[in-house]
């Protein structure tokens, strides 16, 4: 039956593409949500429709900003800058891409129903210079726009006036958008077919204005939920790729002749939070705003162990909340203090804080091996004198209450995407929360000096200024433990040994128009 | 016999009025779907927009009487995961399990009667006696082992069929079937299999409970004493009177398989409706699982009423009970 | 069954389970060998789980008996196995054996308890409706074709989703196991409530119940005394049979995630925890709880079957 199956698959491959026919079979632990890169917020989703949509800008293999759909730009005052576009460069349709195009997106994604609005915080409006040149208008001085314009993905005006999808598809008003199903991009592929939580087909758009370094003619993109099956499958051949690879099946997927296995750590930083409201949720007073409890916590904790066996060696133990790749870092943010539980009892006896119990509220379904992570951290807190209760849940669930402020410890995870700043951290988890900052801050803590740093930062136009300035407030929110970092989560992808180039960078997303098979 | 049918439709949709409403009020207390709908940098203002523009701001009356009148009307709303409208994302997912539920169904009826009959026909051998015993096995096995079990066995040691998914489907309209080509077939095997292992213990035991019960009866002993063919008993005329019970539970286990697909589902990773559901749970996509809630006893409530009338039609003592 | 062929004499019309069927019960148990066997298996399975504190080399809930540069050992008879982990280890270090003790006694008084819950709603109800009938009657028995009007396994995910949402965090690991009981007996329930129903109206048209309500024996009384005892054979072998389903209900919701939680695992979390490890070569984290898991309800059914085929003639 499998020689049948394979036969079955050679057949139709080569009714769709003649000649050596490459298909990337992507074997992904979960769906996009939609085509439509601006019905969601979503960076997962965002990542995958970069194949079919592409920015004016884009990250090169160091992390850095490139020309991607502008080829230059430069700043005309403060709050204006201006781009210039590729010519000669066509949308999947056959449409030319000009400067309407550009404003149609940016106006499309700044829409006050799009979810996406916040990846563009500092936009004001955007005007036509000629067909290939735009000024981009800000609310004031902002040095990160073109990190936002990464991932501002850029549509064809007319497909969109065509198909009444000038406007991002609005879950509240009920109705269904044309984009959602549909997709007319400029990238390096395009979409030929897609069955939500099945199966979405991509292939090679042999008109794209870059020199495709890919040999990829067909990508097949199919969601496999569970971790177990995705590794069934890659060990029966039904994928040849997944950018999610369970870590306690690595050693026998890299003992597979056929397979090969690609790791480093993520961007992402795993770190706890503590509730620092005067009261906690079953309204005890609340311990944790004494600076000895949060280093009790601290130094309950056994690094070496987390990494060792929970993270299977894999994971990079953080002292810093961010990243040593994200702009901001120096080293001595990633200090770690050390295990010590000893010290961890008399410091909460210190505090009259002895057999504190609370509630370590975790998700199942965000991070690497977390369900593993919170159930360690609970035994490692019970022998340091703390009585800890897991509640874990799925996000969706949990998100409520610790965004509510119900949550007594809980964890988290930052990228810093799609900006790559640690701006992205320091205005969204550690600020006081106000309408426009602080979203992350579930904690509820102000510490005025450290709100003012930011504010200094954002308007700051001398990037090395500007970095000093996030580096000294990363380095007042690490004496006073507002967030406690436990490591970089580690990322593994695996292959078929076929592959013979492919790009990995620490955001941990695939970029197959850089993918390239064995002939 | 009229009065009976529209009393009988008239019960149904009170029940389903009735479920629609408990769906309602489930959902509302299940949980926020806001903080994930939006991403990191979302800031609170646009999230309390989003919250009020959902509706989710208003009085629990208004968005009940919202509810309940939009679903009347077939309209569940748009999927807050991934902005599809509902329904249309369910009748997506429907022909995959129909086909996965109706094959599963296929198999137990042909498996399931002539063990039934075997056990009845040889009643104490001792082969026979382990197939009973087998079958006892066979209810208790949570059918996610049995999943797990054939994934080990038939997809990764020996390798001869996949583990996930429907393999390729051909669109008919708007139908999309798996069983025109061959890995759409070759995928549906195992959870077809997986799902049908309960419902083949059922057959067989009912099969054999019938079949002692008319084998029995007066009319067998008097054709055996007429001299007519052991065979011919059991087939023609013994197997024929059992046969009816046996179709009346197909027909009504059809809903409840279309129920327990889902761990199946989720096993498999096929992408059904009760795989949706499942992933509409972990995401609260309360559109969703309130439509799903409704279709499935939609399902259920009509294939019993169908059922109910059947009968009557056939025995019209029945007409007057409850 | 092997039972049936051996259970010699005609059935006696249904009446007091105990002083008729009594004896006759026993002389089936003991001339069916699959049914001793089962009780046998079944009794080991109660008695360890009883006595898990006892047997069990660990505590697997007490977080800080928990060693985690234990982890994945595997059973004392491979390579790299440790005394006293006779089975093994999970990947918080979690004795293997122990967890499995532990989780049987969840599972098992999961069962039973949404049992015992399911037959009190579903009796209570059956008994009044039927005794009283009219309006009483007609609610609840709308109530249960709500109820059967969504399959078995779709209201129990419901309701623990639902209910297990509404609890405050520090209630989630606590309250975990009374949602799942909850769950599953509102699941149950409606089967009991139409059998006692039927039988309560059967049994109030006869006429020693007539003449108890024409001597103003309180209802009470009567429903307890005289009309309870008549519809408790059908109830005790639907009961026994529905231990098994509750069983089986209790480790599915746990698989898919909706359960017991990771800190109190039952059976069904193992499971759906080991199965992460299949292909890992950890395979001792998820094949003893499935031996466990299904050694359990294999046995349940078979002495449930056995009981039906005693006390329901008709069947045989």
């Amino acid at each position: 039956m499998l020689r049948k199956l394979t036969l079955a698959a050679i057949v139709a491959a080569g009714f769709s593409t003649p000649g050596l026919a490459e298909t990337l079979k992507w074997g992904s632990s979960r769906d996009i949500y939609s085509l439509d890169p601006y019905s969601y917020g979503d960076s997962y989703t965002l990542s995958f429709l970069n194949h079919v949509y592409e920015g004016l800008v884009r990250y090169d293999a160091n992390l850095e900003i490139e020309p991607a759909l502008a080829t230059s730009w430069e700043t005309v005052s403060d709050t204006v800058w201006r781009f210039h576009l590729r010519e000669g460069v066509k949308f999947h349709n056959g449409a030319d891409f000009t400067a309407d195009d550009v404003i149609a997106s940016l106006t499309r994604v700044s829409d006050p129903v799009s979810p996406l609005r916040g990846n563009l915080p500092a936009y004001k409006g955007a005007k036509k210079v000629d067909d290939h040149t735009v000024d981009i208008e800000l609310v004031g001085p902002y040095p990160l726009l073109l990190n936002d314009l990464t991932n501002i993905h850029v549509f064809d005006l007319t497909w969109l006036t065509d198909n009444k999808s000038l406007k991002p598809t609005d879950v509240g008003a009920k109705v269904e958008g044309y984009a959602t199903y549909n997709a007319n991009g400029t990238g390096a592929f395009k979409v030929e077919s897609r069955v939500p939580d099945s199966k979405t087909v991509l292939v090679k758009n042999p008109g794209w204005w870059d020199a495709s370094k890919s040999n990829i003619d067909r990508i097949e993109f199919t969601p496999i939920t569970s971790a177990a099956t995705r590794v069934a499958a890659l060990l029966s051949g039904e994928i040849n790729f997944t950018e999610n690879a369970p870590s306690q099946d690595l050693p026998r997927l890299v003992a597979q002749p056929d397979l090969k296995v690609m790791e480093r750590t993520d961007l992402r930083t795993i770190m706890v939070g503590f509730n620092r409201k005067p009261k906690l949720a079953n309204g005890a007073d609340n311990k944790f705003n004494d600076l000895r409890v949060r280093q009790a916590f601290a130094h309950a904790l056994d690094s070496e162990l987390v990494q060792k066996r929970i993270m299977r060696g894999k994971s990079r133990t953080a002292g810093a909340i961010i990243a040593p790749e994200i702009p901001g870092y120096v080293e001595a943010l990633d200090s770690v203090l050390p295990f010590d539980p000893d010290l961890s009892k008399k410091l909460l006896a210190e505090a009259g804080a002895s057999d504190l119990p609370f509630t370590l509220v975790c998700t199942n379904d965000a991070y690497v091996n977390e369900e593993e992570l919170c159930q360690g951290l609970v035994n490692m807190l019970t022998r340091a004198g703390f009585k800890p209760q897991l509640d874990i849940a799925p996000a969706a669930a949990q998100t409520p209450k610790r965004a509510g402020g119900l949550a007594d410890v809980y964890l988290i995870g930052w990228a810093n995407e799609p900006m790559l700043d640690s701006y992205s951290i320091l205005l969204q988890m550690i600020k006081t929360k106000t309408d426009k900052a602080g979203v992350f801050n579930w904690g509820g803590w102000t510490y005025p000096e450290i709100d003012k740093l930011i504010e200094q930062a954002s308007t700051e136009m001398d990037r090395t200024k500007r970095l000093e300035l996030q580096t000294k407030a990363l380095q007042m929110a690490k004496d006073d433990l507002i967030m406690l970092p436990l490591h970089q989560q580690p990322m593994a992808w695996v292959m078929s040994n076929k592959i013979d180039g492919i790009t990995q960078l620490a955001d941990n997303k695939p970029r197959h128009w850089l993918t390239h098979f064995a002939q | 016999m009229l009065v009976f049918t529209i009393s009988r439709i008239a019960n149904a949709i009170m029940v389903m009025l009735a479920v629609a409403m408990l769906a309602f009020v489930i959902f509302r207390l299940a949980g926020d779907p806001v903080e994930l709908m939006v991403n990191e940098q979302m800031t609170q203002e646009d999230r309390d927009n989003i919250r009020e523009r959902l509706g989710l701001n208003d009085g629990t009356a208004t968005q009940f009487v919202r509810f309940v009148t939009n679903a009347a009307r077939g309209d569940f709303g748009i999927s807050y995961r991934n902005g599809q409208d509902v329904l249309t994302l369910i009748g997506e997912r429907f022909p995959a399990t129909l086909e996965l539920v109706l094959v599963a169904t296929l198999i137990s009826l042909v498996v399931g009667l002539p063990l039934g009959v075997l056990t009845a026909i040889k009643r104490g051998r001792w082969y026979t006696e382990s197939l009973q015993f087998l079958s006892i096995i066979g209810v208790s096995l949570p059918s996610f082992v049995v999943g797990i079990l054939l994934i080990l066995v038939f997809s990764v040691v020996l390798g001869i069929a996949p583990s996930f998914g429907r393999g390729e489907v051909i669109q008919i309209g708007w139908w999309s079937t798996g069983l025109l080509t061959p890995s759409g077939r070759a995928a549906l095997i195992l959870p077809a299999v997986a799902l049908s292992l309960y419902q083949i213990t059922l057959i067989m035991r009912l099969v054999r409970a019938e079949m002692l019960e008319v084998l029995r009866s007066d009319f067998v002993k008097f054709a055996r004493a007429r001299g007519i063919p052991r065979w011919r008993i059991y087939f023609r005329h013994a197997l024929r009177n059992c046969l009816m019970p046996v179709v009346t539970m197909t027909a009504m286990n059809v809903g409840s398989l279309i129920a327990f697909a889902l761990i199946t589902e989720t096993v498999f990773q096929w992408p059904g409706m009760g795989m949706l559901f499942i992933q509409a749970v972990t995401f609260l996509d309360i559109p969703v699982m309130a439509a799903y809630l409704c279709i499935i006893s939609f399902i259920f409530v009509a294939l019993n009423t169908l059922v109910d009338i059947t009968y009557a039609v056939i025995d019209p003592r029945l007409r007057n009970a409850r | 069954m092997t039972s049936d062929t051996s259970k010699p004499g005609a059935a006696q019309p249904t009446t007091m389970l105990q002083r008729a069927r009594g004896s006759d019960v026993w002389w089936s148990f003991t001339h069916s060998k699959s049914a001793m066997i089962a009780a046998t298996v079944l009794a080991v399975l109660i008695l360890t789980a009883v006595f898990a504190p006892l047997i069990a080399p660990q505590n697997p809930y007490d977080a800080a008996q928990l060693d985690m540069w234990k982890a994945e050992l595997p059973p004392v008879w491979q390579e790299g196995g440790e005394w006293p982990y006779l089975l093994g280890t999970d990947t918080q270090g979690r004795d293997m054996l122990s967890a499995i003790l532990y989780g049987t006694r969840i599972s098992i008084v999961i069962g039973l308890a949404s049992v015992a819950l399911s037959l009190l709603i579903g009796m209570t109800a059956g008994l009044v409706a039927g005794f009283f009938g009219g309006m009483i009657e007609n609610v609840l028995m709308r109530i249960g074709d709500i109820t059967l009007s969504m399959p078995t396994i779709l209201i129990a995910i419901l309701v623990s989703t639902v209910v297990r949402q509404l609890l405050p965090s520090e209630l989630r690991e606590i309250g975990a196991s009374a949602v799942l009981i909850l769950a599953i007996s509102l699941s149950a329930w409606v089967q009991y409530a139409r059998t006692v129903r039927a039988q309560t109206i059967v049994e109030r048209n006869k006429e020693y119940v007539q003449a108890a309500r024409l001597l103003k024996v309180p209802a009470r009384r009567i429903l307890a005394y005289h009309i309870l005892p008549n519809t408790l054979t059908p109830v005790l072998v639907a009961a026994t049979l529905n231990f098994g389903m509750a069983i089986l209900t209790e480790a599915t919701l746990s698989f898919l995630g909706i359960g017991m939680p990771p800190g109190q695992p039952s059976l069904g979390t193992l499971i759906r925890i080991g199965n992460q490890f299949l292909f890992s070569g950890s395979w001792w984290i998820v094949l003893f709880p499935v031996i466990q898991l299904c050694l359990l309800v294999v046995v349940v059914n078979i002495l449930g079957d056995w009981l039906r085929d005693v006390l329901n003639p008709k069947l045989r």
